[in-house]
């Protein structure tokens, strides 16, 4: 499903981010990255919605090398894969329905339809009585909710989630891992940086280690 | 269908964020308003004045002055050859001896005419073309009319008529000109209100970008804001040069009634207020492509975060 091959970035300045890193996540695995902070993790799921192009080596998603995708077509492949920050990137001035509608109102999505996922979606995350609230006014963690449904409300087979529980409690980090199971469950495939440790050795997926932007 | 609603949604959305900064995007819509207006009152003032000079009724009569050489006879048949004309209704025959008695009775200088061994005065025709003559048509005619064999002179009494048209010709350059910066300005204007704008919306272009909005999407509301913008302060250009035309109206009448002149000034109606309307739209939506074209292509949600 997403294949690394030999992959270097370089951020200008000479800053080396990633080192030559090759491994291979195939559909419906979950993965964690892990590693301290700065050695790379971020990089490493920034270049898979093409946020950020390599400087060497190939990243391949859904049997297409990134390399030869054209500026017009990274909509399309970042609409197959759905993103989580540790910020939320929410936008402040909308409710939570609409922000969660975000990705289906640009992928055209008829009204009705529309509706009926993002309620589907909040209420997996377990937010369909705030839809009308101000993003400002949930905590962190339903801030963290409402990202997650956003990401899945258009069902992409690939999850991507930097740094999901960062801010979190315990209690909420775990909340959230169980919703990321239930996603995997039916099948999506989820890459999740972590430097939570223990969290991730408790919940037993396999792990890529990231040191100094390459694989330990 | 779904190209047409996401259109809809889209110029409806950005008419919600002008309404949420009404304040400062009415002051933009109003700085678009008088720019346009400006030279819109300006055009449709020369408009009315050109109309003047083309349905004039004092068609100016052509005086003829004929060769010494040619015989009574001769200006005779030329009166007749010039009446044949197109575009001629009718001419008077005035010979050199009749122009010299009206001189001197005009003038009480008959006895200084007298020492004169010779006639000083030649034979006129006075000619007077239709009335529905262009300017244009009535110069085409004067030229045609000096080439007749016979004829030394055309002078055509229309100096007035010339004066208000090189009046008009250089008000409207000036206009012309003026125009043109002003739409410049509207342009500018736009643009550095969408400019604005983007920064503003800097965090939600980069999250629309992040999860899949295409250029085109992410394009769409600002063009639209553009279009809002255009179309209020055309509107509003409309409305402040018909109340300035208005105002101005009844004085300009007035004094048109003074030259005898029938000449009404008539205000921006719908024909003229559409087109007012339809150019603050284009160069609104010429400012925001600008605008857009230059700064969204740069906030992509990979740099610097």
């Amino acid at each position: 499903m997403i294949r690394f091959h030999g992959v270097a970035k370089r951020y200008p300045g000479g800053n080396d981010a990633l080192r030559g890193i090759s491994f291979e996540v195939t559909q419906g695995e979950m993965v964690f990255v892990t590693g301290p902070s700065g050695a790379g993790k971020s990089t490493l799921l920034r270049l898979i919605p093409l946020l950020e192009r390599p400087t060497r080596g190939s990243v391949i998603v859904n049997d297409v090398n990134l390399s030869t995708l054209t500026r017009r077509r990274i909509p399309y492949l970042r609409r197959s894969i759905g993103m989580i920050f540790q910020d939320h990137r929410l936008l402040p001035d909308r409710s939570v329905f609409d922000n969660v509608a975000l990705p289906l109102v640009i992928a055209g999505f008829e009204h009705k339809e529309t509706q009926r996922r993002v309620r589907a979606a909040l209420d997996k995350v377990g937010l369909l009585e705030r839809e009308r609230s101000d993003p400002a006014t949930l905590s962190g963690g339903e801030q963290q909710r409402v990202g997650i449904a956003r990401a899945v409300v258009s069902r992409p087979p690939i999850l991507l989630a930097d740094e999901p529980t960062g801010n979190l409690d315990p209690a909420l980090s775990e909340e959230i891992m169980r919703l990321f199971e239930q996603f995997n469950r039916v099948g999506v495939t989820l890459i999740i940086a972590s430097h939570d440790h223990a969290l991730v050795e408790r919940l037993g997926y396999r792990r890529v280690h990231l040191t100094d932007g390459a694989l330990a | 269908m779904r190209f047409f609603t996401q259109h809809i949604s889209a110029a409806i959305g950005a008419l919600g964020e002008f309404q949420r900064r009404l304040t400062s995007n009415l002051m933009t819509t109003t700085v678009i308003g008088i720019a346009l207006a400006l030279p819109a009152i300006f055009i449709l003032a020369l408009d009315n004045l050109a109309e003047i000079s083309q349905d004039w009724d004092g068609t100016p009569s052509a005086n003829l002055y004929l060769e010494r050489t040619l015989s009574e006879p001769e200006q005779a048949a030329l009166q007749t050859q010039i009446d044949e004309l197109a575009g001629i209704t009718g001419s008077i025959l005035i010979g050199a001896e009749q122009g010299k008695t009206t001189f001197a009775e005009r003038t009480g200088m008959a006895e200084m005419l007298n020492l004169l061994e010779e006639n000083p005065f030649p034979a006129v025709i006075q000619a007077t073309p239709v009335s529905t003559l262009a300017p244009n048509e009535v110069a085409e005619l004067v030229n045609q009319l000096a080439d007749l064999p016979g004829v030394e002179d055309v002078r055509l009494d229309q100096t007035w008529l010339q004066r208000l048209q090189t009046i008009v010709e250089l008000a409207s350059r000036a206009t012309g000109l003026i125009g043109a910066l002003l739409a410049i300005a509207v342009v500018l204007v736009v643009g550095n209100t969408i400019r604005l704008d983007i920064e503003n919306r800097r965090s939600e272009i980069e999250i629309m970008k992040l999860i899949g909005g295409t250029d085109a999407f992410v394009r769409r509301p600002f063009v639209y804001a553009g279009f809002w913008h255009g179309l209020i302060g055309g509107m509003l250009a409309w409305i402040l040069s018909a109340i300035v035309i208005t105002v101005i109206a009844r004085p300009a009448n007035r004094l048109a009634g003074l030259y005898d002149s029938g000449f009404a000034l008539s205000g921006p109606w719908l024909a003229d207020g559409l087109t007012i309307v339809a150019t603050g739209v284009l160069l609104s939506l010429t400012g925001a492509w600008v605008a857009v074209t230059q700064h969204l292509r740069r906030i992509e949600p990979g740099e610097g975060t």
